[in-house]
């Protein structure tokens, strides 16, 4: 059975749960969100994804309610949720200090918004056992928040978001704290509960990876705008800028001038004088000598101390750094014309077996489709 | 290395010397069984029993514990009320000035407290009783305790509240569930300190205080302007005894309740 591929934001059909409209918030003279439209639906998992001071913790604290816009409006499932204030909200928040109530038991945390609203006791103490097995704290009801680990807090944290089975979850770096294993092991985590429970839910982080690993779309935020909203594969595949491009991953962009190439239906790009031009195909259009990028993925230039044959690019250069991460190496060369340029490669060999080292020269090859063309 | 040089020990005797050779000498006399403060006649419990048969200390004995649970209670519930709202209002015009204000009784002249409120009781009209004399302590333990606890509340951390009003309550339950658990401490050690300030405090309550009322410092005050008796000496020494005991006590909890915390998160690092 062919699996449907999860994505309503293409079918015009589908209701968005949240929506922003020409919202800014401003903070005294400081624009935090400037002029953002956006749609989330339901069931997704959204990534604010951003570097500091971009605006991503504003508009989950705008969607929590502990923030107004000042200007537009922000709509769930329909209802404007002006004036409308935190505790009355189909809202919940994962925090990412976790917030935990040192004064109560895990227990008790957890069934702390259930108590709020008056739920029935043996409802409530089936809903937080419940909510005990998903995050598989069960041995740990009893205990407060200081006596177990920070791994389990995040647990706690997020089966107490979870109880009142919102509509909506943000999570607010949620696995900041977490060192990097134990992060891994939760994000996969994370996306088997947001699965099993159908809840919407949206993540801000400023670590890509993250971002990437969980998300059903990711949106690269800067000084307050939405710079790209995508799948994860397209938001690295086909950036729209270069400021996506540059902060998704590690890149190598290279500025130049576009010509139509008389054969292909690509461009040829001059980059540096006396070099031989690039090719590389786009469906954006430049009109001839207009300025341009190519936004190159390193592990997409082969590298080969051969000359390679038949490449629609290919260049030669020194190495000048190698940084063996194990699993890959990057390479840095260094370009005829003092450019450098990072080329990546999977260390299916042992490395005593590997023959490339520094000063060597070598040559770098990439495809017509491996860069894309973007216009800044 | 040796720790304890000579100079080391003569320093720490003459410290010690300085701050309880007074009351060792009232301890011991206390229990002389001459009636002459300062001639020494034997070993004696009489004026203990004497102490007991007083009325009028007993009294004002009395008097002075109402006026100190009375005006600590209202003390710490105002003095909590302006820590609060100091804190987490954020910047608003004034709030330097409004700061400022609160703790400016802490350096406020005792006399100058104390001639105002007479003034102001005047003014209005009250008679001079337990109540004046709580209005007043009131007054003046409100800083100390807004002191104390907005200490603790500048370090608490602000996303408990989110949590709390994330989770479905209202800024009152999420203050009464959350803050106010948390900050107890605080709040309770801002409730004894008001309490002893009441207890001690001569000046303002002497000011404030009518003939229908007297609290056991004026007592004392005006008993050994007659001069020192045994009896005076006794008293002092239960106040003495009753603080040392209260002092130990309190440390003691805190101290078992902060090794309690220490195991804890022991444990909960072992259990990653």
């Amino acid at each position: 059975m062919a699996q449907t591929v999860f994505a309503p934001w293409d079918n015009p059909d589908e209701k968005p749960l949240i929506q922003f409209k020409n919202v800014t918030k401003r903070f005294g003279d400081f624009t935090a969100i400037d002029n953002l439209t956006q749609d989330i639906y339901t069931r997704e998992f959204f990534a604010l994804l951003g570097p500091s001071g971009c605006g991503k913790t504003t508009m989950m604290r705008m969607l929590a309610g502990f923030e107004n816009p000042s200007e537009g409006q922000i709509l769930i499932a329909g209802q404007d949720m002006a004036g409308v204030p935190p505790n009355k909200r189909p809202v919940n928040m994962m925090f990412q200090s976790y917030a935990l109530f040192p004064h109560l038991s895990v227990w008790d945390n957890i069934a702390f918004g259930l108590r709020r609203e008056g739920a029935e006791k043996t409802q409530l103490a089936a809903r937080v056992e419940q909510m005990l097995k998903l995050t598989r704290l069960e041995r740990f009801a009893r205990r407060k928040p200081h006596q177990i680990s920070g791994g389990q807090r995040q647990r706690v944290a997020l089966a107490r978001s979870l109880a009142k089975a919102p509509k909506l979850l943000l999570l607010d770096e949620p696995l900041g704290a977490l060192d990097k294993k134990l992060r891994q092991d939760t994000q996969f985590e994370l996306m088997d509960i947001q699965e099993k429970t159908g809840t919407t839910f949206v993540i801000v982080t400023h670590d890509q990876e993250e971002a990437m690993t969980v998300a059903s779309r990711v949106a690269v935020m800067d000084e307050g705008r939405i710079m790209q909203v995508a799948t994860p594969a397209v938001i690295y595949e086909q950036p729209n800028s270069v400021y996506v491009a540059d902060f998704i991953g590690d890149v190598n962009i290279i500025e130049g001038a576009a010509t139509p190439h008389p054969q292909a239906d690509g461009y040829s790009v001059a980059w540096a004088e006396g070099q031989p031009q690039f090719h590389a195909k786009t469906n954006r259009s430049f009109a001839p000598g207009q300025k341009c990028f190519l936004a190159l993925r390193p592990e997409k230039v082969a590298i080969s101390a051969e000359p390679p044959e038949e490449a629609a690019n290919r260049i030669q250069g020194k190495i000048i750094d190698i940084a063996y991460l194990g699993n890959i190496s990057t390479y840095h060369v260094r370009l005829p014309n003092g450019t450098m340029m990072k080329a990546q490669t999977a260390n299916t060999r042992r490395l005593s077996r590997r023959s490339l080292t520094w000063e060597d020269a070598v040559w770098l090859s990439w495809t017509d489709t491996a860069a894309a063309v973007l216009e800044g | 290395m040796r720790r304890f040089t000579w100079f080391n020990a003569t320093s720490l005797t003459l410290g010690f010397v300085f701050l309880y050779l007074p009351m060792v000498i009232l301890v011991i006399y206390s229990f002389n069984a001459s009636k002459l403060v300062t001639v020494w006649a034997g070993f004696s419990t009489r004026w203990y029993g004497e102490l007991l048969g007083n009325q009028a200390f007993l009294d004002a004995a009395w008097v002075t514990l109402k006026v100190a649970v009375a005006s600590s209670t209202l003390a710490t519930v105002l003095g909590t009320m302006a820590a609060y709202v100091l804190v987490r209002s954020g910047r608003f015009a004034g709030r330097t000035l409004f700061s400022g204000m609160i703790y400016a009784p802490l350096v406020m002249p005792e006399v100058i407290t104390g001639l105002s409120l007479l003034l102001l009781f005047i003014g209005i009209g009250l008679d001079r009783g337990v109540l004046t004399i709580i209005l007043a302590h009131t007054t003046f333990a409100m800083c100390y305790v807004s002191v104390v606890v907005s200490s603790r509340l500048v370090s608490f951390d602000r996303s408990l509240e989110e949590a709390a009003l994330d989770l479905g309550c209202t800024p009152f339950t999420a203050f009464r569930l959350v803050t106010l658990p948390i900050i107890a401490p605080a709040v309770v050690s801002g409730w004894l300190l008001a309490f002893t300030l009441s207890l001690d405090d001569l000046v303002i309550a002497s000011f404030t205080a009518g003939p229908s009322a007297t609290t056991l410092p004026i007592k004392i005050f005006s008993a050994v302007r007659l001069g020192v008796s045994p009896e005076i000496n006794a008293l002092s020494t239960l106040m003495i005894a009753i603080v040392t005991v209260g002092v130990i006590t309190a440390s003691l909890i805190s101290k078992r309740a902060s090794l309690a915390q220490q195991r804890d998160a022991q444990a909960a690092a072992r259990a990653q």
